[in-house]
C-alpha cells in the first residue's frame, strides 16, 4: 500500500476562513508593501511524535527554495531550539524560542501574544520570509493553534503512540489542515496497523489530507514538503 | 466609564502573555524560599509592597494622563535588573497588542509608534485602563492584583500547591491590596497633577532579592516560565 501517495489529496481549498488579518504591529518596512507577510504554519502533536524532526527535515529540504524561520515552544528547556541549531538546519538568527509557563496549549491558542511577537520579530529581523514554522511544545490530542497565530496547522502523531489515535480523534487529529503519521518504519515492531490508521483518519477528517512519513528514511519528509509548497503557492496567490 | 472593563483588563485570561511569567516565583521555588502556602503568602506580601506598589503607581499615573514616555524612563530607573527591564518591555508590547484590539485608541497607537521595542508593562496597563474608560484607582488595582496573582498561579503549577489554598492566600491579602492600591493611586494622581508629569513623587520601593533572583532565573537552562 503506497500510503504516501494514496493519502495525499489534491490542493487545499481555503476553508479556514483565515483571511489576511489586520496586523497590530508597525507597518511593513518600505519596499515590502506589496509582499504579503509570511505564511505561518503551526506544528502540534504529542511529545516525541517527531515535530522537531519534521521541522528539521523540512528546513533541510526547503531552505534553498523558500525563505524559512522557526519559532519553538519548548516546555521547560531550549532543547528543541538547540537541536535545530546544532543540526544547523537554518542560521541561528532564523530560530527563536518562546517559553510557555507550563501550558504549551495556552501559548498557541488562548494567549498567542508571545508567539505572534516572536513571528513578527523574525520577519522584521531576517525577512522577507516565505514561511514561519511555529512548533508547539509537545502536548495532548486537544492542542490546536489559534487562527490568530497560524494560517495553517499540521498535527504530528506517530505509529508507536498506538494505532488507535486516529480513531480517538480529538481536535488535533480531526481539525488540523494536515495530519502527519510519523515513524511508519516502526509499525512492524509495535504492531501498528497502518491501513487501519489511514481508514480511521479518513473517517475522522472528512477528506482533509493525511500523510504517512518515516523521517528515518532519506527524503521521508517529502509528503509534508509537498503539502507545504501547495500552501505557500495558494497563500501567495490569495 | 465602565467598571466592568476592569474585570476584562485584570482577567488572568486576558491574552497579554502573563501566563508564561511567574513573577519571580519560579526562582524563589528553586531556591527553597517558597515551599508551601505560607511561603507563597510571604512572597506575595513582599512583592506587593515593593514591586507591586511601584508598578501600581506608574499605572495610576499613566491612567491619570502623565507622559507615558517619562514614566517609562521612571520605570527603568526603578528596575535595577536588566532581565526585569527586558521582561517589563516584552510584557508591555504584548499587553499593548491586546489592548489595541480590545480598546482601540489613538494614545495606544501613538505609544506603539513611539516605542516599537516596548514600554514598561505597568505604564501600558495605565494607558490601556484609560483607553478602556477606567480611572487611576482601577489601574492601580489591576497592577497590585497582578503582582500577587502571577506568583500564586505559577506556584500551583510549580509545586502542585493546592489551588484552593493558593486562592485563599490571595483572598487573605485583599485588605493589603486595597491599602497598597490606595497609596499607589494617590502617588500616581499627584505625579500627573496639573497636566505635568512629576516622576519624583512616584514610589521607588524595590526588593533586591527579586532583582538578584531575576538575573539568576534569566540564565537558567531549564525553566517553565519566562520570568
Amino acid at each position: 500500500m503506497h500510503l504516501d501517495h494514496s493519502e495525499t489529496t489534491a490542493p487545499q481549498h481555503h476553508t479556514s476562513g483565515a483571511p489576511a488579518r489586520r496586523v497590530l504591529g508597525p507597518p511593513a518596512p518600505a519596499g515590502r508593501a506589496t509582499r504579503r507577510r509570511a505564511l505561518r504554519v503551526g506544528l502540534g502533536g504529542p511529545v516525541g511524535s517527531g515535530k522537531t524532526a519534521t521541522v528539521a527535515a523540512l528546513c533541510r529540504l526547503l531552505h534553498d527554495e523558500l525563505s524559512l524561520a522557526v519559532v519553538t515552544n519548548d516546555i521547560y528547556t531550549r532543547e528543541d531550539a538547540e537541536f535545530l541549531l546544532r543540526e544547523a538546519v537554518l542560521p541561528p538568527e532564523r530560530i527563536t524560542a518562546v517559553e510557555t509557563g507550563a501550558c504549551p496549549h495556552t501559548a498557541i491558542r488562548d494567549d498567542i501574544s508571545a508567539n505572534v511577537e516572536a513571528v513578527e520579530e523574525l520577519e522584521a529581523a531576517v525577512g522577507p520570509l516565505d514561511v514561519v514554522l511555529v512548533e508547539s511544545g509537545g502536548d495532548n490530542l486537544t492542542a490546536t493553534f489559534s487562527r490568530g497565530l497560524a494560517d495553517a496547522q499540521l498535527f504530528v502523531i506517530d505509529v508507536a503512540g498506538g494505532d488507535d489515535i486516529p480513531r480517538k480523534g480529538g481536535p488535533g487529529v480531526t481539525t488540523a489542515d494536515l495530519l502527519v503519521v510519523n515513524k511508519t518504519d516502526l509499525a512492524p515492531y509495535v504492531g501498528s496497523d497502518l491501513a487501519r490508521m489511514a481508514r480511521d483518519a479518513r473517517a475522522q477528517r472528512g477528506g482533509k489530507p493525511v500523510v504517512f512519513t518515516s523521517l528515518a528514511q532519506e527524503g521521508g519528509v517529502r509528503p509534508v514538503a509537498d503539502w507545504l509548497r501547495e500552501r505557500v503557492a495558494s497563500w501567495r496567490a490569495a | 466609564m465602565t467598571r466592568a472593563a476592569l474585570l476584562v483588563l485584570a482577567d488572568g485570561r486576558f491574552p497579554a502573555g502573563g501566563h508564561a511569567h511567574s513573577g519571580g516565583a519560579e526562582q524563589a521555588v528553586a531556591a527553597g524560599r517558597i515551599t508551601d502556602a505560607a511561603g507563597l503568602a510571604a512572597y506575595c506580601r513582599g512583592r506587593l509592597h515593593t514591586a507591586g506598589l511601584t508598578s501600581a503607581a506608574l499605572a495610576a499615573a499613566a491612567c491619570a494622563g502623565a507622559d507615558p514616555l517619562r514614566l517609562d524612563e521612571a520605570a527603568d530607573a526603578r528596575t535595577p535588573s536588566p532581565a526585569l527591564r527586558a521582561t517589563a518591555r516584552r510584557l508591555g508590547r504584548q499587553l499593548l497588542r491586546a489592548a489595541r484590539a480590545a480598546w482601540p485608541a489613538a494614545e495606544l497607537d501613538a505609544l506603539a509608534g513611539a516605542r516599537p521595542r516596548g514600554v514598561h508593562q505597568p505604564v501600558i496597563l495605565g494607558v490601556a485602563a484609560r483607553a478602556a474608560g477606567l480611572g487611576p484607582a482601577d489601574a492601580s488595582y489591576a497592577a497590585v492584583y497582578e503582582a500577587v496573582s502571577g506568583p500564586a498561579t505559577a506556584t500551583v503549577r510549580l509545586l502542585g500547591l493546592d489551588p484552593f489554598e493558593a486562592t485563599a492566600v490571595l483572598a487573605r491579602l485583599a485588605p493589603e491590596l486595597d491599602d497598597v492600591a490606595a497609596r499607589a493611586t494617590t502617588a500616581g494622581v499627584r505625579a500627573a497633577a496639573g497636566g505635568r508629569t512629576d516622576v519624583d513623587v512616584l514610589p521607588a520601593a524595590g526588593a533586591p532579592l527579586l532583582d538578584i533572583a531575576a538575573e539568576e532565573h534569566a540564565v537558567r537552562t531549564a525553566r517553565l516560565f519566562a520570568s
